[in-house]
């Protein structure tokens, strides 16, 4: 597995740019991802997506639903994607340090 | 000499069908020779690399492509099934293979302009290999890496105005049969519906929302040519309402001989003269013809418009004037709980443009019930499992129709709601007692 460097801390990575461990994840984590998914500024509500999918998935140890995730937030999809360009899975995910979505994607 | 030796894969050159690994070879050595000097943005010897883990598993008897993969473009949630293989030394131009989906034209018509432009594009910045087209009906370019999905995507809509087509929880590009393009029995546009949809729902196609995935499909007649009813969650089967039309003239030439029963699908072979009481009338499911002297007759009442008449002699009978479409619902492949084909949800719905009734009564208030009620990763049709025809019905607020079943149930499991019971559910225990001792 790769390893990458980022303000003095290092991540093991897959080739899809997923954290290989829960908790390895770190707020240098996401300064670190979000280059990558296209996001120049995080703000409050970037902040809120994360936390949520992080609190869900320590919970109930898996990602949630689209839906759930929309419910809890509060944002629609369209504007999780003003937020996270690639998405709740390859975005939101990512960066929330949960791991990579499966099944027939 | 290619770069890894192919044994096995050879074998597969020889016979007549047109062989995939010759036009593999072929494909590697015009990448190797570059006769158009094209800047080849992935490894040249892709093609090659793709032989030679190909002949492993051949040896195995397994894949070497490793699990999963997420990549994708911005702003979009799907159309880019990511791949990487598991021997990125041994084969690094395959290290990554990611497969791109293209939404496709309906019906599949083409110029060749438009399918050079795509080539030149893919030959670029692709592995120059393609599937036309996967089973859900998109074009599948098959093979590049993640710093070109961008590239590819810019070059598709703004030079070609071309979009992606759907892959994750949400809908798939919808497909459709050639329909009133090239066919008789078409009893709607489907082309014309299928684009329509498809544009329509753009924002649930690129931007995951479902449960699961959702398809939509659209045949122009009970014959099924893109095979809806088995591989839709949404299957629109076109039909008519009125009779039969029958040209009597024509029904004596295929009776005399002059024209050929199912329009010669079958005369590789000699089944003797064509008798329509043996061919026609006595395979009707309905038993609902007859001839009456030299006249044939339907009883179109009794008729299921089966399509057999007609296609057995399709320059006599044709398809009814007041024409529409069917839809069923809830298709699927076995996982999880077991295959299903569609069932009949709307008997028969008008299908003309701009299809409001289609899009307001029918996809929306399924969809609306399906996102909010659906399990993750739960298929449509299995939501009707679990929840039940009579859901189906009460969503899409309709009487129930005994064409929506085969047969009635033959257990008597049978839910009631309580406002159909007189004196509801609410009983006392003492009330019972005065009447029935312990």
């Amino acid at each position: 597995m790769p390893t990458v460097e980022f303000s003095g801390k290092s991540f093991s990575v897959d080739e899809d740019g997923f954290i290989d461990d829960y908790k390895n994840w770190s707020e240098e984590w996401v300064q670190y991802v979000k280059a990558q998914e296209g996001i120049d500024e995080l703000n409050d509500e970037h902040k809120k997506v994360i936390e949520v999918l992080r609190e869900y998935y320590e919970k109930n140890g898996i990602a949630p639903m689209v839906r759930v995730l929309s419910k809890v937030t509060g944002f629609k999809l369209k504007h999780i994607y003003e937020l996270f360009p690639s998405g709740p899975g390859k975005g939101a995910c990512k960066m929330a340090g949960l791991p990579k979505p499966t099944g027939c994607v | 000499m290619a770069k890894h030796e192919t044994p096995m894969l050879d074998q597969l050159e020889s016979g007549p069908w047109p062989s995939f690994v010759s036009d593999l070879k072929q494909q590697a050595e015009k990448r190797a020779k570059n006769k158009e000097g094209i800047e080849f943005q992935i490894p040249t010897d892709v093609v090659e690399d793709l032989l030679g883990i190909l002949e492993l598993s051949f040896k195995h008897g397994r894949t070497h492509w490793k699990h999963g993969g997420i990549v994708g473009v911005f702003g979009y949630g799907g159309g880019v099934i990511g791949r990487y293989c598991d021997q990125p030394q041994a084969f690094p131009g395959v290290a990554h293979f990611h497969t791109m989906r293209i939404a496709q034209p309906g019906g599949k018509f083409y110029t060749t302009a438009f399918l050079r432009q795509l080539c030149d594009l893919w030959d670029l910045r692709g592995s120059g290999i393609t599937n036309m087209h996967g089973s859900t009906g998109d074009v599948i370019l098959l093979g590049t890496t993640t710093p070109q999905l961008e590239e590819i995507f810019f070059e598709l809509t703004h030079k070609m105005n071309q979009d992606l087509g759907g892959s994750g929880s949400n809908l798939r590009t919808p497909a459709d049969c050639i329909g009133q393009a090239r066919c008789e029995y078409a009893c709607y546009d489907t082309q014309d519906l299928c684009y329509d949809l498809t544009q329509e729902y753009q924002d649930e196609l690129h931007r995951p929302a479902f449960p699961y995935k959702f398809k939509f499909k659209f045949d122009g007649c009970p014959n099924c040519c893109v095979a809806s009813i088995a591989r839709s969650d949404l299957s629109f089967i076109g039909t008519w309402k009125d009779d039969i039309k029958i040209d009597q003239e024509a029904v004596q030439a295929y009776i005399g001989g002059e024209l050929k029963p199912n329009a010669g699908a079958h005369s590789s072979r000699d089944w003797g003269k064509f008798d329509i009481q043996k061919e026609v009338i006595g395979r009707c499911p309905t038993e609902c013809m007859a001839m009456d002297g030299n006249t044939l007759k339907i009883n179109n009442r009794e008729c299921t418009r089966c399509m057999h008449c007609i296609n057995v002699m399709p320059r006599a009978l044709r398809i009814g004037d007041e024409r529409g479409l069917s839809i069923f619902a809830g298709a699927k492949a076995p996982i999880l709980d077991g295959a299903q084909m569609g069932t009949l949800v709307v008997p028969f719905i008008e299908a003309e443009a701009p299809y409001t009734k289609i899009k307001e009564t029918v996809i929306e208030p399924l969809w609306d019930w399906w996102m909010e009620e659906g399990k993750n990763r739960e298929r449509m049709g299995e939501l009707m499992k679990r929840q039940g025809l009579q859901r189906v019905i009460e969503v899409l607020g309709v009487d129930p129709d005994p064409r929506m079943v085969q047969e009635p149930r033959s257990n008597p499991y049978i839910f009631w709601k309580e406002d159909e019971v007189e004196g509801g559910f609410e009983r006392d225990i003492n009330e019972f007692r005065k009447y029935h001792q312990r």
